[in-house]
């Protein structure tokens, strides 16, 4: 039934390599034009299958990045050394070649300014992907639920948008970086994993209601997932999002 | 823990492309320890197929083996599927 259009069903679409912009030495972000996009909601992914010329074909998910009236679809894409896909999205692709995808998919790890909040963000690695897209989009909605993003990383290089989250921050948005493995001179905010004693100083209490959407590694988001629990929170309260031992 | 583990929304598109809905939104109750909750949450394990487990006592609610041009789908372990049309 490939290209056949019934109403739900997802079909593969081609999209159309636009632009790149390299965020860190492994990561690189991706922006396709994909002809009549429905478009988004924040946090949602789309399928990308690559096809060799022998018919062998791998199939991963990732999360978009843009924001939710964006016409274009822009995906952030880490690249794993002993991959099948993403070496190939980070270095081969150029602009003008196309790849197959689908989506909008998903509707579970989605958050809309409607929502409401207070919003806590926590990523580990580059499961900032999908929280940036709700960042984005309450920026562009001039939405200012209060949200507090606790974005853990190895190491100041490895920090995706940057310069972005600099920019966003303020307005009922506090941004929070932790840095495991290493930090540079002078650097005065959390240098460890994340942990209980971290989230209870970010996020507000249990009281306060507030909505948690994680997203990194199986082993982050287990730990974060549990910390919170055991802070109160209650568990319909904690959408999870685990890509697993390495990412995707 | 298993370092593999992943959640429903891991196989939305899996989902979507067999059922023709958006899944990850719709509540599942579990047919073992009757806790309900969204599709999204459920733990997904990936192997030879896939496997879907109850978040509260891990029982087995869903499998789904693949091909090409066919799907099976082993619901045994969800009592109710509650879908938004």
């Amino acid at each position: 039934m490939a290209g056949t259009a019934l109403p739900g069903r997802l079909t593969w679409q081609l999209a159309e390599l636009v632009g790149a912009v390299v965020e860190t030495p492994q990561v690189k972000t991706l922006v396709f034009d994909v002809p009549g996009w429905p478009g988004h909601r924040a946090g949602q992914h789309v399928d990308v299958r690559l096809t060799a010329e022998d018919g062998y074909q791998a199939e991963r998910s990732y999360s978009i990045a843009s924001r939710s009236d964006s016409t274009r679809v822009a995906l952030t894409v880490q690249r794993l050394e002993d991959g099948e896909v993403s070496p190939y999205l980070t270095e081969e692709l150029r602009p003008g070649d196309k790849i197959e995808l689908r989506g909008p998919i998903g509707g579970y790890f989605v958050w809309e300014p409607s929502d409401g909040g207070p919003l806590v963000l926590v990523a580990g690695g580059s499961g900032i992907v999908p929280l940036m897209a709700m960042i984005r989009t309450r920026a562009a909605a001039g939405d200012d639920t209060e949200t507090h993003l606790l974005y853990s990383a190895r190491s100041q290089d490895d920090l995706i948008y940057r310069d972005e989250l600099e920019r966003l921050s303020g307005n009922g948005l506090e941004v929070v970086y932790t840095l495991t493995d290493s930090h540079p001179p002078g650097w005065t905010s959390y240098t460890r994993r994340v942990d209980r004693e971290m989230l209870s100083e970010v996020a507000p209490i249990a009281s306060e209601h507030p909505l948690f959407f994680s997203c990194g590694p199986t082993p982050f988001v287990e730990a974060v997932a549990e910390a919170l629990v055991g802070l109160g929170h209650e568990t319909r309260a904690i959408k999870t999002e685990r890509f697993g031992p390495t990412g995707r | 823990m298993d370092e593999l583990m992943l959640d429903g929304n891991a196989v939305a598109g899996l989902l979507q492309e067999v059922f023709a809905v958006e899944m990850t939104t719709a509540v599942g109750t579990c047919a073992s320890c009757g806790a309900d909750g969204p599709v999204g949450a459920a733990h997904v394990f990936r192997g030879a197929g896939i496997v879907l487990r109850c978040p509260h006592c891990n029982n087995v609610l869903a499998k789904i083996v693949k091909s090409d041009s066919r799907a099976w789908i082993d619901l045994t372990g969800i009592r109710i599927l509650e879908v938004t049309l």
